[in-house]
């Protein structure tokens, strides 16, 4: 447990794929013990982000913190620190619940991956489905599973890319519950998300994008849902009146 | 234009000029005559081409492990080059083949090793071109596996041939053979460095019109 | 060291363990392979002798064929889940993945190679009972060598497009020198009297070439797969 930071600065990042600008300099920290929702229409970036968090793409400008430790300095060790529960959910069809949690427990170097993949099994109430391979899971089932692959190493930084798809109200309900008590514990959670009801209650921040730019929030008070809707409107009318100007 | 590229140009116009002629002016070899002086061609041609080879796989290497995006250019100009060269050895080779022993293609030990070095370079292309986004790594890695495979080629073709005798090449070059020889050497090594400047260059004006492109919209 | 000689045992055991489950690329492979030999046969036996050395290169032709289809099916699977990526999130050097991998790629060949050269000694008649261990060192070095470059190669393409047709247009040229070795080598076994010291240079040869490609694959796994 040597390696570990208590800040995530993301610094001016960039990121573009051929022609396609997929981020455009965004810029945001994020202390412990924070759920952070990352909002925005379809293809605004926010998997791309959630890409270069997790040290799987590498921005083309602008850097990433993580504590003191910057992206491309830090090594192995800080992919033992971060999970992501990702769009595709990682896990092998062909193996058990069991089997997939401890292959990850072992591949980690977890000690007593045991007892930790039992402790995975009960939060994720699949303790009496252990032994069936994942390929019969619904898919709540196996969002579920997933997400208790993501934290079996019990990781500072926690990335969902849309957890709540396909989830039924009582799994929501559950997912959020478990945010909150791992927010408590002093994780950092970031969740991109669509489901702005569910979030409600849920994040404690808010970064929009569209189009690759962070938008900046209104702080009024009021539903999740009307300053998303607000923020979205503004900066189409800013994006329509910049393109008359010119 | 940096200023050695005129005098490489002018000089490259030069020696291309006189090319003919210094070849014509060469002996002729006893047993093949005139069609030996294809030679000329196919001989500094095949160096160029294994000269590219390297150069693309250590520019791939570059790129690869410093991530550096000019190196990649290099890479892609040295890339067209091993092909383009080695398509003139491999059409040369061939045509000197049917006049000297009668058939098209002989499973001579270098020919086939430059096939097989050719064929691995186009695959560098054909992945540049087909493979989609990030195929400039793989390609990248195609190119430095085929740089490091080149004695590995040489080595297995040429004891996998002994065991169909034929008659090899062996050039001894006479005296008057040599200046000739070597000017051509000279001509296609300018040639080639020209070439590789002109065919970066364009690269590196791709990338600033991609830079441009993505800066105007922040 | 010892965490990676554990991932890589992990991730093979892994993979070796989803395909006990269905052994569905074992069984396609292995078929595919007799199914080579057996067009190749047909190809280049006549009046029911075959050509001089036809049986080395039979060999060798459908190792390279059924490896081909083995990686290619081997990484769809990884690409279908993207396991891959999860993979290269875990917190272990990345070439440990890699060797897991390569491993897992063997064993499936070796499976391959241990129905085919029973194959080959039946159908063409060929000694393979001569020099046993010339045999097997022939075809374990290079199996090694064609596997190197194979799951190399495979593993960068799972993103690629053109996946399928590419995987063998890199291949092939690249194990050339693996080819030739391997049924030059195996023809000086499978001769009336053995060539043994023809077998050890060729053997040599595959040696060599493991040794740089595997190390070239171990340093650019990471460069390559990381975007």
């Amino acid at each position: 447990m040597g390696f570990d930071f208590d800040r995530l600065v993301v610094d001016d990042v960039s990121r573009h794929f051929g022609r396609r600008r997929a981020l455009s300099r965004v810029s945001l920290t994020c202390g412990a013990g924070t759920i952070l929702g990352l909002l925005g229409p379809n293809g605004a970036g926010k998997s791309t982000l959630l890409a270069i968090l997790s040290t799987l793409l590498a921005p083309t400008s602008g850097r990433v913190r993580y504590g003191e430790h910057d992206a491309r300095a830090a090594g192995p060790m800080l992919r033992g620190r971060l999970g992501l529960l990702g769009h595709d959910l990682y896990l092998y069809p062909e193996l058990t619940a069991r089997e997939n949690l401890e292959f990850f427990a072992r591949l980690y170097g977890l000690d007593r991956p045991r007892d930790r993949v039992d402790g995975a099994l009960a939060n994720a109430g699949l303790a009496d489905r252990a032994g069936d391979a994942v390929s019969g899971f619904s898919r709540g089932m196996r969002q579920r599973l997933a997400l208790e692959r993501a934290l079996l190493h019990g990781p500072r930084l926690l990335l969902l890319d849309e957890p709540f798809t396909g989830l039924d109200d009582a799994s929501g309900r559950a997912l959020v519950n478990r945010l909150r008590g791992l927010r408590d514990e002093g994780a950092i959670v970031i969740a991109a998300t669509h489901d702005l009801d569910l979030a409600e209650g849920l994040l404690d921040e808010v970064a929009i994008l569209r189009e690759g730019r962070l938008l900046a929030v209104p702080r009024a008070a009021g539903p999740l849902r009307e300053r998303y809707r607000e923020a979205i409107v503004e900066a189409g009318a800013a994006a329509a009146r910049e393109g008359r100007a010119r | 234009m940096s200023r050695v590229f005129v005098p490489l140009v002018l000089a490259a116009m030069v020696l291309f000029a006189s090319a003919p002629l210094v070849v014509a002016g060469a002996p002729f070899e006893q047993t093949m005559g005139l069609v030996q002086k294809i030679f000329y061609y196919h001989v500094p041609s095949a160096m160029l081409m294994f000269v590219s080879a390297f150069v693309c796989g250590i520019a791939s290497a570059v790129y690869l492990f410093r991530r550096s995006a000019a190196a990649d250019r290099v890479a892609v100009a040295a890339g067209e080059l091993v092909v383009l060269f080695g398509l003139i050895v491999l059409v040369t080779g061939p045509l000197w083949a049917r006049k000297a022993w009668g058939v098209w293609w002989e499973w001579d030990a270098r020919l086939t090793s430059s096939l097989l070095l050719w064929m691995i370079y186009l695959a560098y292309l054909l992945v540049r071109r087909f493979g989609g986004p990030g195929s400039e790594k793989l390609a990248g890695a195609m190119a430095l596996f085929g740089m490091a495979n080149v004695p590995f080629v040489y080595v297995s073709v040429n004891y996998w041939r002994t065991l169909h005798p034929k008659t090899s090449v062996v050039m001894t070059l006479a005296p008057g053979m040599r200046a000739a020889f070597w000017f051509c050497v000279a001509a296609f090594a300018i040639l080639y460095v020209l070439l590789l400047t002109l065919r970066k260059r364009l690269e590196d004006r791709q990338a600033t019109v991609e830079q441009l492109y993505l800066a105007t919209e922040d | 060291m010892r965490q990676f000689l554990r991932v890589a045992w992990v991730v093979m055991r892994k993979d070796l363990t989803v395909e006990m489950r269905s052994r569905e690329i074992v069984y396609t492979t292995v078929f595919f392979a007799a199914s080579c030999v057996l067009v190749f046969a047909f190809a280049l036996v006549r009046e029911g002798r075959p050509l001089e050395d036809a049986s080395a290169g039979i060999l060798w032709i459908s190792i390279a064929f059924a490896g081909t289809l083995g990686l290619g099916r081997t990484f769809e699977r990884e690409r279908h889940t993207e396991t891959l990526r999860a993979l290269m999130l875990a917190p272990s050097d990345r070439p440990a993945i890699y060797v897991g991998k390569l491993l897992g790629i063997l064993v499936l060949m070796a499976i391959v190679e241990a129905v085919l050269v029973p194959l080959i000694g039946l159908l063409f008649h060929a000694p393979i009972f001569a020099r046993p261990h010339w045999l097997v060192a022939l075809l374990a070095a290079g199996t090694l060598g064609f596997a190197s470059v194979g799951t190399l190669f495979a593993a960068m393409l799972v993103r690629a497009r053109s996946r399928d047709v590419l995987l063998p247009v890199l291949l092939y040229p690249i194990t050339i020198p693996v080819i030739i070795a391997g049924v030059r080598g195996t023809a000086a076994i499978f001769q009336a009297t053995p060539d043994e010291p023809m077998a050890r240079f060729w053997a040599a040869l595959l040696v060599f070439f493991d040794v740089v490609f595997v190390t070239l694959s171990l340093w650019t796994f990471e460069p390559l797969m990381t975007e």
